[in-house]
This record gives structure tokens, sequence and C-alpha cells, in this order.
């Protein structure tokens, strides 16, 4: 029995630390760590709800949309604002934008040298993998020439010795199983996929003036005005230029993206049965069609349990809830019961180890996540679970379709689904079905535009005096990672609690009072292990989450705790 | 140091010698240099000297990891990256656990006082350092090595330039700067703004590729080039404030015709940044251009001066362009000073105690 010590986790968002157990080749058990807190919930008490989206939005700049979708909607249902139609079209399409590209960065650059290896990039024959690539894309970057000209670029920068982000890593590892073409042409969109999340996100920079951190959110609406006749408002010009990269996008998605995902799961299909965690899946869906109070969502809500497609259970946010046992906070009813979010506490109190240190004590408290379940249950969240919600409740369509052809052309059945490389193939379907899907809210703002609908905001709840003196509002959201909570109670206008029930909190969090693990600790139970000292699988098996831990991390707590004082300088 | 010339690595990699000059006179722009400053750049990032590179991210959002990523030349800004050698990025390097923390150290022990660190997150102190570890060790252990070690410390947003959010009242987890969190560190400049711009931090090491030197640095130690006039002073937007054409209603005439913010919130008179000029996203767009007030975000403690983020700054003078900032600034402050009642705040009375003690006479007088 060896325990292996895994921190920091790199190729994610923030901090994060594994710990395992490793016998027989293969991980018995596994706990997870998060090791960075900033407590910004408890900066948020006392302040003005219309600027909680700016202050939650720096929870994370990956992604970075996804705190300030939730916090004003959570916002909106406690005050009751109803965003007019344009407001939910231009959120729709920067969800939806955010999604895509994020599930694109995190293939190429987050997960894909878990499956590539770079230095064996550098034996491929050009024109070998020309012919791979004419195979499963009419991508035109395809020509001997061009995958020559990739593979001696990639030789110089080798052979200057200088590897700098590329250095020190298990290249040459055994579970790397591809060919060298496949590696070359994986290498090529590499480095063709950080040109085009640039040109991608401009999407985010027309409807939220900038990204990472966009700046047009509105409780009750966006602040981005439309006009056709003005050339200060979104108008023509926009729409237009909001297709052409539309069009950019899924080009990319449905030319290299995915037909990459299904060559290079068809290597790795022995992880089609490894990985698959605890088996549970919630969805809050997202990407209201209507603008009634209750809209159908293009992707569905639901919660399936243990692995069961033909039943698909409603979510009720009154059955979540977070457990702190493994924790580094105290609860003041005792550490052996759950709170639902409106009831929300976080005592942050440190008992670990002093740093510098080797170990945790797993035994005990050992993450600055929280552990969060579902009527005491842990679920997974992210694309895979929406993709199977989707797949299960038949709509939309096109996600059924998308997933029966994968599997048919893996050659496996839907039980596939459930593990490391399913996670990836769900990751890759979804930006598919949601880049198709931006044309139709982009015409929707057009089709605004010409019955002479310009409104962007309720103004009617602009001003706190028209707010209720004490209202409580949760807003949920999918999230490139995952569903996405934020509960809010408001009182005379302020702040007096805030929660964020996170994707990464969901998935990455620690043992709960009946010893549960989280997702992360499940699915990596029974990862084999090579090598000890070069982890390569259990990072492909966390990386398949997309791990955003600055998301998972957050404190709550408005109203027990006298606060920390800042000392004065 | 690395043996072949930028330019071959370029020509090489299929990016022409025009290219690279266009790329070094947009550089030149975003300096505020002349453009007969166009070869001097391209003189200077193409000679085989080139210094390497650890970005450590501490309490962070990895926002300007993101932003970074994005930036505007982007195939000849990454050569420049990993040409300079980025030996060490949790976001983006390929190694994990001890042989990424290898990776570190062996940079930081081969090259003492030869690299750069660029710094993104706060530090924190509270808890013994547990609030943020890497490997085990703490972030402020880390800063104290890999920061005292470099040629140059640059922090990345405004998190590492001022303690950004995490230091927000009522700091939680006793957030800290880089400046405050590891004093006395050798060249220290501060690239504020949340996320920090790009094109600046690509500007940054132009400048000093080119010129030898680090710029001059504003009052918190800020580069000129990049931090040297308001948001107010550059707006587009600023004929109207001057012709007092307000937006009133979010989606009102004067939203749609791009009026003037102020009255919404902005805070672009207080705020130092070039956003109107170098814009985001390849020149995209801006927040003030898509309809939505300046928040400050490149300001010391913002998240405490400048909310709430809806209420007007107090009075403006228009036609006067320069002239007002310093006695706006101080109002603002003092308008805060109310704010950090109700909040509990302490971190502003200490943010107009360094306006008070860095600003010299002027700002004493017009107090």
């Amino acid at each position: 029995m060896t325990h292996i010590v895994v921190d920091p986790i790199t190729r994610i968002e923030g901090h994060l630390r594994i710990e395992a157990e490793v016998d027989g080749g293969a991980v018995k058990e596994a706990w997870s760590s998060s090791t960075m807190f900033r407590g910004i919930e408890l900066i948020l008490r006392g302040r003005d709800p219309r600027d909680a989206w700016a202050f939650t939005q720096r929870i994370c700049g990956v992604c970075t949309t996804v705190h300030a979708i939730a916090s004003i909607r959570a916002v909106e249902k406690a005050i009751g604002a109803v965003p007019p139609s344009n407001a939910r079209l231009l959120r729709n399409l920067i969800i939806a934008a955010q999604n895509v590209q994020d599930h694109v960065i995190h293939f190429y650059h987050l997960h894909a040298l878990d499956w590539v290896d770079i230095v064996s990039a550098l034996s491929a024959d050009p024109a070998k993998t020309s012919t791979l690539a004419q195979s499963i894309s009419d991508w035109p970057l395809s020509s001997t020439k061009y995958f020559a000209g990739v593979r001696d670029r990639v030789k110089a920068f080798v052979e200057r010795g200088q590897l700098g982000p590329f250095a020190n890593a298990y290249w040459g590892h055994p579970a790397y199983k591809l060919p060298p073409e496949a590696n070359l042409m994986a290498v090529a969109h590499y480095l063709e996929a950080l040109d085009w999340q640039r040109r991608f996100i401009k999407i985010h920079a027309i409807l939220g003036g900038k990204n990472p951190h966009l700046q047009s959110f509105l409780v009750g609406g966006m602040a981005t005005p439309v006009d056709p006749d003005s050339q200060d408002s979104l108008n023509m010009g926009t729409i237009a230029a909001l297709n052409k990269l539309v069009a950019d996008g899924m080009d990319f998605v449905s030319r290299v993206y995915l037909p990459d995902v299904l060559a290079i799961a068809s290597f790795y299909k022995d992880w089609a049965s490894i990985g698959a965690g605890v088996g549970n899946y919630m969805a809050y869906g997202d990407f209201p069609m209507d603008d009634s109070q209750h809209p159908e969502l293009f992707l569905p809500t639901g919660i399936i349990h243990g692995r069961d497609l033909s039943k698909i259970a409603p979510v009720d946010q009154a059955k979540v809830s977070e457990w702190v046992a493994h924790s580094w906070y105290d609860y003041s009813v005792g550490d052996e019961q759950g709170l639902n979010p409106f009831k929300g506490e976080t005592n942050p109190n440190y008992t670990g180890p002093k740093p510098p240190y080797q170990v945790l004590e797993v035994a005990k408290k050992y993450s600055w996540l929280k552990s969060p379940r579902y009527d005491g249950a842990p679920m997974e969240v992210g694309p895979l679970a929406r993709m199977l919600v989707a797949y299960a409740s038949g709509r939309p369509a096109r996600v059924k379709e998308l997933v029966d052809k994968t599997l048919s052309s893996l050659g496996v059945g839907p039980a596939a689904l459930f593990s490391t490389l399913g996670r990836v193939a769900a990751r890759a379907i979804e930006a598919q079905v949601l880049v198709e899907s931006m044309g139709m809210w982009v015409q929707g703002l057009a089709d605004n535009m010409g019955r002479r609908d310009y409104r962007i905001q309720d103004n009617s709840k602009w001003d706190p005096g028209s707010w209720p003196a004490d209202c409580l509002g949760y807003g949920f959201h999918e999230a490139p990672r995952g569903a996405l909570g934020h509960w809010v109670h408001i009182k005379n206008g302020s702040i007096v609690n805030y929660q964020c029930v996170v994707p990464s909190t969901w998935n990455a969090g620690p043992r709960d009072a009946k010893g549960q693990p989280g997702p992360y600790e499940a699915a990596l139970a029974g990862t084999p292990v090579a090598k000890a000292d070069q982890p390569l699988e259990i990072l492909r098996t966390v990386h398949s989450f997309d791990p955003c831990m600055a998301c998972g991390v957050h404190v709550v707590d408005a109203t027990k705790r006298e606060l920390a004082r800042v000392r004065v300088a | 140091m690395i043996a072949h010339s930028l330019s071959q690595e370029l020509e090489q990699r299929g990016i022409s010698r025009r290219d690279f000059l266009s790329f070094c006179a947009s550089m030149a722009a975003v300096l505020g240099l002349p453009e007969t400053a166009t070869n001097a750049i391209a003189a200077a990032v193409d000679s085989k000297q080139r210094p390497i590179l650890v970005w450590l991210e501490f309490q962070d959002c990895a926002g300007n990891t993101e932003s970074f990523l994005r930036a505007s030349h982007p195939t000849v800004a990454d050569l420049i990256l990993d040409t300079i050698s980025l030996n060490y990025h949790e976001t983006i390097m390929a190694a994990a656990g001890s042989q990424a923390e290898s990776a570190l150290e062996q940079t930081v022990k081969d090259n003492k006082g030869k690299y750069i660190a660029l710094i993104e997150g706060a530090i924190p102190t509270g808890a013994n350092g547990a609030y943020c570890t890497i490997g085990g060790r703490s972030a402020l252990e880390i800063a104290r090595e890999v920061c005292g070690g470099a040629a140059a410390t640059v922090a990345v947003g405004t998190c590492a330039a001022f303690g950004g959010i995490p230091a927000a009242a009522p700091n939680p987890t006793g957030a800290l700067s880089v400046a405050d969190a590891v004093p006395g560190i050798k060249n220290l400049i501060n690239m504020s703004a949340c996320p920090a711009n790009a094109e600046n931090i690509t500007a940054l090491i132009v400048y000093y590729l080119t010129l030898k030197r680090w710029p001059p640095l504003d009052q918190y130690r800020r580069p000129f080039f990049a931090y040297g006039k308001t948001i107010h002073d550059n707006c587009e937007r600023r004929a109207h404030f001057d012709a007092g054409q307000y937006v009133e209603a979010w989606g009102d005439e004067a939203h749609r015709q791009g009026h003037c913010l102020y009255k919404m919130g902005c805070k672009g008179p207080a705020t130092s940044q070039n956003c109107p000029v170098v814009k985001w996203n390849e020149g995209t767009n801006w927040p003030i251009g898509c309809g939505h007030p300046c928040i400050g975000c490149a300001e010391p403690n913002f998240w405490d001066t400048m909310t709430p983020f809806y209420q007007r700054l107090p009075e403006v003078a228009g036609f006067n362009v320069g002239r007002w900032v310093d006695p706006v600034g101080l109002s603002l402050t003092g308008l805060t000073a109310a704010a950090v009642v109700a909040h509990g705040v302490v971190q502003a009375v200490r943010h107009k105690q360094h306006v008070k003690s860095q600003s010299g006479e002027d700002k004493a007088e017009s107090e």
C-alpha cells in the first residue's frame, strides 16, 4: 500500500490536492482536498444586492459568467424582477458561448495532455497524419505539408532544451496509447484551439464589454442596449458579427473538436469502464425558451439515481444541503447534520496540519470544500449529467441523436457513458448541441428588433424602495462544470445571507458525516496507477470532471459569526 | 538562455517578418511611443537574451491567466511567452504534483536574480497560511522565496496588486497584496484591473526588453503608459458628459444613443486605466462601450471604495480634463468613510491614509 499525494493538480482552475492509497496497481481510496479559501460570501454581507453579481463573478475567471448569472437570477427571484425577452436572449447567448469556449479549452489545453504525448508527435509521419486527419474530418488544415510544419516547429521547440510549460511531464508513460500520427494531429489542434478561443470569445466582448469578467449584467435585465437605428446599441451590424462568430464556432466544434474526441476515444476505450463514480446525476437545466414564469428549458432539469436512465426525478431546492463533517468549518448545530443553503452557515475553522505539511489528516477534516448532498445522496453534476438527463428525457432530440451516434461509432453501449471517457464525450456533444442552438437566439434578438421591442431591463424593480422589506431567492444555472445555485436573503435592501452551492463543490467535495465519498473520490477508487511516482491516470479521471476549485470553496454566514476584524496597517 | 533569435523562430513557425513588425508597431502604440520606435522594439524583442518567467497563482480566480490567453496578437504574443520560457504556470503546465514543484524549485535555484515573477491573486496571512497552500506550503512562504529571488515581480491584477476581492471588508482571510505580504522585494510593478488587460501585460514585457529598464510608476506602482490617465479623460462618451447628456434609466433613449453613464454610477472619473484606448479582446469592445458603467476595478480597494456600484460619484466638474481628478479622489474616499462605518470596513481608511501619505502636497492642500 502506497500513500501518494498529487499537489498541485495542475491544468485546472484553482488549488486542488489529491491523496490516494494505491495498492496492486490501482487506487484503493482517494481524498480530494481544496487548499484555498477566500470567503467571498462573508464579504457580501451588508452590500447592495444589485452589486452582488460582480462580487460573485470574481469567484472564477475561467467560467467568468456563471456566478454573475446565478446571482442576478437569485436576486431577481427574491425581489420579483422579471427580465424582458432581449435580456433572456442575451443571457442565453452569453451562457452558450461560455460553455462552448470553456469545453474546447478544457479538452485541448487542460485535458488533452493526459491522453496526448507531445514528445511522441515528433516521430510522426506527416503524410500518414494527413491521411488520418482527412479520414475523420474535412477540416482544411490537413495537408502533409501543414503537419510537417507543425512537427518541425515542435521539434525546434524541444531541441531548444527549454520546454517551458511542457517540462517535467509524464512523456513516454506506458498509459499513453496514441500512435505518433494521432499525437501530432492533436498537437496541431492544441495550437489551433489556442487561436480559436480568442476569436470565438469576442461574442462576450460584443455582449459584455470584455472577457474575462463581462460587465453588462444587471439585476432585472442586461445593460447592453438594443436598437437597430443606433450605432451605440446592438444593431444589425452586431447581429451580423454574432452570426459570423457563431458560424466560426460551429465550424471548429463540428469539424475539429468532436471528430478529435471520437478519434482519441477510440484508442482509449478501456476508459469507458473506469472512473464511474457515485452514479447519481443532477441537472438544474438551463436556457429558458420563453418569457413566462415557468419557461421551458432547452436543456432539461432532472435527477438520475443509480445509473437508471428509465426514471427522471424532479429537482427541489429544499432537498439540497451541505455538510461539514470533513470540511474546515463548524456548524452551530453540530457537524453531524446538513443545512439547506437558506439556513446555511459557515464558520471557517482550520484544524489541519500547520503548513508546510506532508500529508493531511484524512480521517478528520481535510478540505475547504463542503459536501453538498441532495436528499442525503452525493450527486455528480456537469456536462455528463446534463447530457444523461437530456438523453433520458428525449429532448432536445439532437442530444439523443448525437449520443447514439457517438456510442455506435465507438461500438459501445449506453453503460459506457458512466465513466471517465463518458465525461469527455458528453462535453463535446454538449458543445456541438449548444453551438448549433446559438443561431436561434441571435435570430430571436433580430426578431425583437423587427417588432421594435428594445426593452432590456425591468426598471420597475431597480429602486430598492420597490422591494419587499424581507425576501428570499435562489437562482439556478448550468455552468460549464454543472449545476450551480445561489441562495440569497435580503433585508431592507441589503444582503444578510448569501450562499453558493457550486458544481466543483458537488463533484470535488470530501466525505460527508455518513462517510459517503464525493464524486471525485468515488470515481478515483479503482482507477489504475501504473507508476506511483507518475500518477497520470489519476489526472485523467480528475481532469475529466474539469475541476474549478476557486468556484468550489466559499463561505457564508451572515447571521451568526462575529466577523474577523481586519488589521489596520 | 536561448540560442535562436526570435525572428528566426517566428519564421520557422510560419510568421513573417512583416507580421512581427506589425506586432511591434501595435506594442509601440500601447506604450505611447512614436511609430519610429517600432524598429527599436523589434531589435530588442528579437535579441538572444530573453528572461525566464514564472507565474504563480494564490488567492485568485485565474481571470488574469485567461485574460493573458486573449492577447490580441496571439500567435506572436504566445511565442514571446514560450520563447521567454514560461517555466511554471499551474493552469497550463503539463506536469503536476512533485514534478511541477521541482520545475519551480529548479528555476528559482538556477536563475537566482534573473527571472521575472508574475503573481496572480492575493496572499492570505490568517490561519498560519492555511487559507492557501500549494504542495503543502503556504502562499506566503512560496511568495517570499520566489519574489525574493526575482529580478522583478509583476503583480498581475487587482488582487495581487492591492489585495482585491479577498481583502474586501471584512477580509476574512487576512489577505494582502504582494507589496504588503513580501515588503522590500526588487522592482515590484502593479498591473491592476480585474482582470489586468493582456495588452498592458505584454506591453510591460516589451517595454523592459526594448528600453532595458522598468517603466516609471505612479503612486500605486503602476506604469504611466497604462495608468497615466483616467477612464473619463479618454472616454468616447466624454462629450455627452460635458454637454450634460446622461442616461437616466436602463434602455432609455439616452442609453441607446450612447450618452454618459455618470448618473448610473460610472466610476470612470476616479479610475486610472487605458481601457478606452486599448479596449478588450483585440479591441472589440469595453464595458462602457456596451452600456455599463465603469466599476473602478484598477483602483486600490475598489470593492469597498467604489461600491455601491450604481451610486453616482460626488460632483464631477466638466471641461477641465485632468485637473479635477485629485479632488474627486479625495471626496470619494470621504464618501467611502461613511460607507465604511456601515460596513465595518477598515480598509478604506487605510486607502485614505495611503492617498494622503503618497500623493504629496497637492492633495493635502485640496483637502
